[in-house]
């Protein structure tokens, strides 16, 4: 025990005298949680759209004036004919024009009827649909205006309750999702690093003579790492709470439990790449390279899972973060217990399990 | 140039020699964007969504089978109280919950007017708001139809002013997120694995003791650095040139505009990336602290890049941020060149950036490149 403590202290030592690492280590999920948090959202607002006024009359103007106002728009460009509108798309920086055919005020009174085209870029399909969308309740608020005097038909009235999240915050989706990739890739990164790092050097030789245990090693290296990632886990926390107003509706404990128990996950991830690279670049590759995009993507960080083709929901599976975060959410967000949670929390366990004994059967003693 | 030239043999021996980075410079990159192309989608569909029905009517029957029709809704099952349903929601079996009232029919024929609840997961604010519209689409259509057939009265509906609203999509007209994402996945790859390896790459001659070796020859240090450069510059382009081969092949992803202003455009980028990297690399001690620097930029590259949440959405200061991202230049003009068609002209601005940025960078890691200790 007394030499293992010591083996320990080593590790500290280790980590702790290489300032610079330290900056990072502690500096990075500092900046990404507070930059993320304010940047990464999928709300539009500010979409600079053209116009393409063919009737000029003060319907039309009441329309474009509405759309100014709101928050979602501003108007940047107005062309005289359609051939202009293609050479503005080009350039990349109007998302989406409105065309009003000749004459639409008179048809509007004499028909009833007026037309008005929303010319989309639909390069990006989701803010092209919600541009439409809005643009869409915009004119059916006018509409409503317009028809103000005559009476209603049957109506439904329809009651839209919003749970967990009444304002639709952005912030409060990605949090926990940033702060998944960063333990996750933190993590398995800094021990998969390090424990190639000896065998590259040739140290790890040196530890395996000594009297301490394969176990006993691997442990010791891992050990400073769930240290510096529980701190990192409290950094972001504090920090969503404080400065983005996240709730913590659900037990801390459990909260603090379910962290402890996701960071051992992606340590042994960390270690098992450990077991199959043989140089730190390899090890760095895997790690980040094999690990960020699915990370990212299959972890309904930004991405609906349910949306997806089954085999990558299938997949999404055996991504560790993916079940860290549906357990996050529900415990701030939701405030369930482990009730709820009991199936995400076993999963996480058995990975843990998984990984650990399938890397103590990978790790080499003896030398090749 | 000799000089060079024997340096760039050197790396590529260097790295078809290691066999187990082959696999993962090669493969890797190009397995992620065949799979993870098809996980990018915000289209919302099979949405979980249940009901408590107290009303069983004829009306709130056929209120509910219009959800069982509609392609966006999975109707999973009833709920006998609005406590289990409520349950269901908690545990995440179910994401919306329409709550039909007991009186529903009679009200909707006495007073012509009738209450429905809707129940939404709104943890994921934009799928909520995208759920919301769908719902109401639905019952918006319902409550028209029964106004022209049960109740058959609508005299006044001819005298309603409409103003007709017809989106069209240019450029996608399907919505296609594959084509939006494919070119922009790609990019993200191709940055990653230039950067990484050139990152680690001097480091690493540094810890392992070879670059002393280096330093008493007398290579020059612009030879040194466009040495290391190139055969990354050309490993960056390989994996460009088979990924686009890709988005064509397997994704159909159109390529209206001009290929070799594609590449043009890759040629320059990469030199920002490989300079990038090279620079870290020179800064650093050890290839730990340089995979830390590479990863802390790269995550908010790929972040802030527009790829996956909109700029336009950004707060003004994080947009001015944007505006140091490599990722987002070529993420924007992949996508203007490839899909829309946009010429040289229109791409002078992001080229100008990108061309002062790569001069830039290669003069930082050339300065930061020191023979001595």
């Amino acid at each position: 025990m007394k030499r293992f403590i010591g083996f320990v202290k080593k590790e500290f030592y280790h980590i702790f005298r290489d300032r610079r690492s330290m900056f990072i280590l502690f500096g990075m999920p500092v900046a990404q949680i507070l930059l993320f948090g304010f940047a990464i959202t999928n709300e539009i607002n500010n979409v600079e759209i053209g116009i393409l006024d063919k009737s000029k009359d003060h319907e039309t103007l009441k329309i474009i004036n509405k759309i100014n106002a709101s928050e979602y728009f501003s108007i940047d460009n107005v062309v005289e004919n359609e051939n202009e509108i293609e050479a503005v798309f080009k350039k990349g920086e109007v998302k989406a024009f409105l065309v009003f055919e000749e004459g639409f005020a008179e048809n509007l009174h004499a028909f009833h009827l007026g037309k008005i085209q929303v010319i989309t870029d639909a390069t990006e399909p989701n803010t092209a649909n919600t541009i439409v969308n809005y643009v869409q309740s915009i004119i059916q608020h006018y509409q409503q205006e317009l028809n103000r005097t005559s009476a209603p038909g049957v109506q439904i009235d329809i009651q839209t309750r919003m749970f967990y999240n009444a304002e639709l915050k952005s912030v409060f989706n990605f949090l926990p999702g940033v702060m998944t990739v960063i333990l996750m890739l933190v993590s398995a990164m800094m021990t998969s690093i390090s424990i190639t790092r000896e065998k590259e050097l040739g140290t790890m030789e040196i530890l395996l003579v000594s009297p301490l245990k394969p176990f006993q090693v691997i442990i010791g290296k891992v050990f400073p790492y769930i240290f510096l990632s529980i701190i990192n886990a409290l950094v972001i926390l504090i920090l969503g709470v404080t400065v983005f107003g996240m709730p913590i509706e659900g037990s801390l404990i459990l909260l603090a439990f379910e962290t402890v128990l996701f960071i051992i996950t992606a340590l042994s991830l960390g270690i098992l790449i450990s077991t199959i690279a043989e140089t730190q670049q390899a090890a760095m590759m895997i790690s980040l390279m094999g690990l960020m995009l699915p990370v990212i993507l299959l972890s309904e960080f930004i991405f609906p899972i349910s949306s997806m083709p089954d085999i990558l929901q299938y997949i999404s599976h055996i991504i560790p973060a993916k079940w860290f975060i549906i357990i996050l959410k529900g415990i701030m967000l939701k405030g369930v217990g482990l009730v709820y949670l009991w199936k995400e929390t076993v999963i996480l366990v058995v990975m843990a399990v998984f990984l650990i004994v399938l890397s103590i059967k990978k790790y080499k003693i003896r030398l090749e | 140039m000799k000089t060079i030239g024997y340096i760039i043999q050197k790396e590529f021996r260097q790295i078809f020699r290691n066999k187990g980075m082959l696999p993962i410079i090669f493969v890797l990159p190009l397995l992620q964007l065949i799979i993870l192309s098809n996980a990018a989608t915000f289209d919302i569909e099979n949405i979980k969504f249940s009901y408590v029905d107290q009303d069983r009517s004829s009306f709130s029957r056929a209120l509910v089978e219009n959800f069982e029709a509609s392609t966006y809704f999975n109707v999973l099952q009833s709920f006998p109280s609005h406590r289990l349903a409520y349950e269901a929601m908690e545990k995440g079996e179910v994401d919306v919950i329409l709550e039909i009232p007991s009186n529903f029919h009679t009200q909707l024929i006495r007073e012509q007017q009738a209450d429905l609840g809707v129940y939404i997961n709104a943890i994921d604010g934009s799928k909520a708001g995208v759920e919301s519209v769908y719902v109401n689409q639905i019952i918006k259509k319902f409550n028209r139809n029964i106004g022209i057939s049960a109740i058959g009265s609508y005299p006044q509906q001819n005298q309603k002013i409409e103003v007709l609203n017809v989106p069209s999509f240019w450029y996608n007209n399907t919505l296609n997120y594959k084509i939006f994402m494919v070119p922009g996945i790609l990019v993200l790859l191709v940055t990653m694995l230039t950067l990484f390896l050139s990152g680690m790459n001097i480091v690493r001659e540094k810890e392992i003791g070879t670059l002393e070796q280096i330093n008493v020859t007398p290579i020059k240090k612009y030879q040194f650095i466009i040495g290391k450069l190139f055969p990354f510059w050309a490993l960056g382009l390989l994996i460009m040139t088979v990924g686009l081969l890709i988005s064509k092949i397997i994704f159909a992803v159109p390529m209206i505009g001009s290929i070799p202003l594609i590449y043009l455009f890759t040629s320059v980028y990469l030199l920002v990336v490989l300079g990038m990297g090279l620079f870290i690399s020179n800064y650093t001690d050890t290839q730990q602290q340089a995979m830390f620097i590479a990863w802390f930029f790269i995550v908010i590259f790929i972040l802030m890049s527009g790829l996956f949440t909109p700029i336009e959405s950004m707060p003004g200061w994080a947009q001015k941020i944007t505006l140091l991202n490599p990722i987002r230049y070529f993420v924007e003009i992949i996508r203007m060149v490839m899909l829309k068609g946009s010429g040289f002209k229109d791409i002078i601005p992001q080229l100008a950036i990108i061309s002062g940025y790569a001069l830039v960078m290669n003069a930082l890691a050339v300065w930061s490149y020191k023979k001595t200790n």
